[in-house]
């Protein structure tokens, strides 16, 4: 048999596609792009110009991030599309959905589509979420349509969500009708005016203004009844509060196309953490109570939480080193993703490993309906990661790949990285 | 020198009760002898975000009597308003030689933010909902010079507790020496989660039953600058909460009536109350002086 021109055999791994239910001892062979060959440890039929030693890895579908801030265009002194691709590369993410709130707001194909030109020097997959209403004002809908063909996954208005009942129905109807998901960042912002962290002990002992758990759920509520009439795909971004996963697990239960993501400092840090002012720790939705928690690491146990998205959020140091209620929310999150995964949810809370492969890339990846991306089946797209789940490592964050460095984890001893991260067959980050 | 951190004033809750017991005694002293000049040379700044009379006064006179050289910074007449920020305003006046900062904020943890950063003591003079220490101090002092002890004295705090950065200090430290604290006020304003701040803290919406046996009873101002989106009943307020000579009568007869100021008269207590014996109204700010300087002394340094 001929070798591929541009092929690569990654030998010796252990493979997890819960997409296309493999697990086990298999080697890998990658040619042309797609992944030409997934058989048992030295079986492999075709020969490969490049090879990979995969020994003791975990060798997975590439993870598809749902929730990016990449900052570009607009406000490139935060993140642009390159660097942030560069640390979802490290973070062994092979596509990452970039939120509409750029500057301007991505409302339209002509921003849609320059997103994804290769003058932006992205590294991994970019796949652009619009805005559902221009300029994200909650009133007029944008062209799902016209943005759909252009590129467009999903619609959003993030962090200024949809609260007009009829705007939110109306939204929903039209990414029913082209078959994608309309994703809400759930916040009654009528309950969080001035809003600093999560109502609770922690918040007025600090003297900070409470951003309520009944603000979160009251919108998941309302948008579960909403895609039951209109039988559209909701997706819930960053589940922060048992309120709404208990509407989540309602709207699953009656089986709408009900799904939601969780990010990994909500499913690892607590509100009481918010110590000493330090704006690092200062996100929207915010840390929550323990019993939050404890309902969020139950939903990724039993299936009710469907992906892991970061809310990678960066910030520059001089606009977070500020008063804690003049600070913009959110943190950086790409390269500690499957880290804080594996040491919280897999060692501590017994997860296994397929169901966080399942969390990051095959969920991801269908509910944005990235055809051939989220699994390893052959002829799938060779979008492939490859990690060491038992490697102990302290993250620094001034290696960091992103432009910001806003993260609580600085200096964090975690478990489980990334060794090479392949998008399309080619190698984009090797650690 | 003696670590920056530990002369800091940056809240009760951070500062050793040790600390607060000498910090008291420190400033019976200087309230008994005769000024000199221990602050001689020594720089201190106002920062002021945030509109003020007593404090800024009586930590401007605290520094000056001990021959200090002050200057106030007001947000509105200064860089900040062209833009600078906190921490580059911080380092400005660091750079300038200052000794110490004086701080008050409208953001809770403003000190706390400046002090990570800059090489020279910080004393909070309130910040936003949070604390406001040396008011806390002062009002410990009040009470100490009236009722000759702190220890498991019986306080009803009645107002505004949720806004208040006084009312947090004042919790923080009165429960430090085994005071029994009820606050009293409508669920916004005294919220049942006030209770978490400290050991020996109830809630009450009733009025008697706050008073009912106090020794001291605190009265808080509305703050209608951070009431942001509620919707309060002024004449519902009044009706359950406001201080009058006949609901004050349900306290222990030797009650004393503090209050930090600025009193809104006809608003959280009845128009004459502030001018009837109990009332300690005055002799706090007073002794506000004599407490400035022992928190001044103690970031600059400074034994006598």
């Amino acid at each position: 048999m001929k070798t591929a021109q541009n092929s690569l055999l990654i030998r010796g791994g252990t493979v997890i596609d819960p997409a296309g239910k493999v697990e086990g001892q298999f080697d890998v062979l990658i040619a042309d792009g797609l992944v030409a060959e997934v058989a048992p440890r030295g079986k492999v039929k075709g020969k490969a110009a490049d090879s990979i030693d995969a020994r003791n890895l975990i060798v997975a579908p590439g993870f598809v991030d749902l929730h990016v801030h990449l900052r570009e265009p607009g406000q490139t002194h935060k993140e642009t599309i390159a660097s942030g691709t560069a640390a979802a590369a490290a973070g062994g993410f092979t596509s990452v959905c970039a939120m509409p709130n750029t500057s301007p707001v991505n409302d339209s194909v002509e921003i849609t589509a320059w997103m994804q030109q290769a003058e932006r020097g992205a590294v991994v997959n970019v796949f652009p979420v619009a805005a559902a209403t221009i300029g994200s004002a909650g009133e007029k809908l944008a062209d799902y349509a016209a943005l759909r063909k252009a590129g467009a996954v999903a619609f959003t208005d993030d962090g200024r969500p949809v609260l007009n009942d009829s705007v939110m129905r109306e939204a929903l109807v039209q990414s029913a009708r082209i078959g994608v998901p309309l994703i809400q960042h759930a916040e009654d912002t009528r309950l969080t005016t001035g809003g600093q962290m999560n109502t609770g002990a922690t918040a007025f002992r600090l003297g900070l203004r409470g951003l309520p758990p009944e603000a979160e759920s009251k919108i998941v509520e309302r948008d579960v009844e909403l895609a039951k009439a209109t039988m559209a795909h909701l997706h819930v971004a960053h589940v922060s509060t048992a309120g709404a996963l208990k509407a989540i697990r309602r709207g699953k239960k009656d089986r709408l196309r009900v799904t939601c993501e969780v990010t990994p400092h909500h499913f690892t840090l607590l509100d009481e953490e918010v110590r000493d002012y330090d704006t690092r720790f200062k996100m929207n939705p915010p840390l929550r109570s323990g019993a939050d928690r404890e309902a969020i690491w139950a939903a990724l146990a039993d299936g009710a939480i469907d992906a892991i998205a970061t809310d990678h959020a960066p910030h520059a140091l001089h606009e977070k080193q500020v008063e804690f209620d003049r600070a913009p929310f959110g943190l950086i999150g790409l390269e500690t993703a499957l880290a804080l995964a594996i040491t919280v949810l897999h060692r501590r809370k017994e997860i296994p490993l397929r169901r966080i492969v399942e969390l990051l890339s095959s969920n991801p990846a269908r509910i944005v309906n990235l055809r051939g991306r989220g699994t390893l089946a052959v002829g799938s797209i060779a979008d492939v990661v490859l990690f060491d789940p038992r490697a102990r490592w302290t993250y620094d964050a001034r290696q960091t790949r992103s432009r910001s460095r806003n993260t609580p984890f600085d200096g964090w001893q975690l478990y489980g990285r990334i060794v090479a991260t392949i998008v399309g067959g080619r190698i984009v980050h090797r650690a | 020198m003696q670590n920056k951190d530990k002369r800091s004033l940056l809240g009760i809750e951070l500062l050793p009760t040790e600390d607060i017991v000498s910090i008291l005694r420190l400033s019976r002293r200087f309230q008994r002898s005769r000024p000199k000049p221990l602050f001689k040379d020594k720089r201190i700044a106002l920062l002021f975000y945030e509109a003020s009379t007593r404090t800024r006064i009586s930590f401007e006179f605290a520094a000056k009597v001990l021959g200090a050289t002050t200057t106030l910074v007001h947000a509105s007449a200064s860089s900040i308003e062209k833009g600078e920020s906190l921490l580059d305003t911080g380092y400005t006046i660091t750079a300038l030689g200052a000794d110490v900062i004086i701080i008050r904020h409208p953001s809770s943890g403003a000190p706390h933010v400046l002090a990570k950063h800059v090489q020279i003591p910080v004393i909070n003079a309130g910040d936003g909902m949070h604390e406001h220490p040396s008011q806390a101090l002062l009002d410990a002092y009040t009470i100490q010079q009236r009722k000759k002890k702190l220890d498991g004295l019986r306080v009803a705090i009645v107002g505004d507790i949720f806004h208040s950065r006084v009312a947090r200090s004042e919790v923080l430290l009165l429960s430090r020496f085994g005071c029994r604290i009820c606050l009293c006020g409508p669920p916004e304003l005294a919220p049942e989660v006030a209770t978490t701040l400290a050991p020996g803290v109830t809630v009450t919406r009733n009025i008697g039953e706050a008073l009912r046996g106090a020794d001291v009873v605190m009265v808080l101002r509305i703050q209608k600058e951070r009431l942001a989106s509620l919707q309060l009943n002024v004449d519902e307020y009044i009706a359950n909460f406001q201080l009058t000579a006949e609901r004050l009568r349900m306290a222990k007869r030797d009650v004393i009536l503090m209050h930090p100021g600025p009193i809104i008269r006809g608003m959280e207590l009845s128009g004459d109350l502030a001018d009837m014996p109990q009332s300690t109204i005055l002799d706090q700010v007073h002794n506000g002086v004599a407490v400035r300087m022992a928190i001044l002394a103690r970031a600059l340094g400074i034994k006598i």
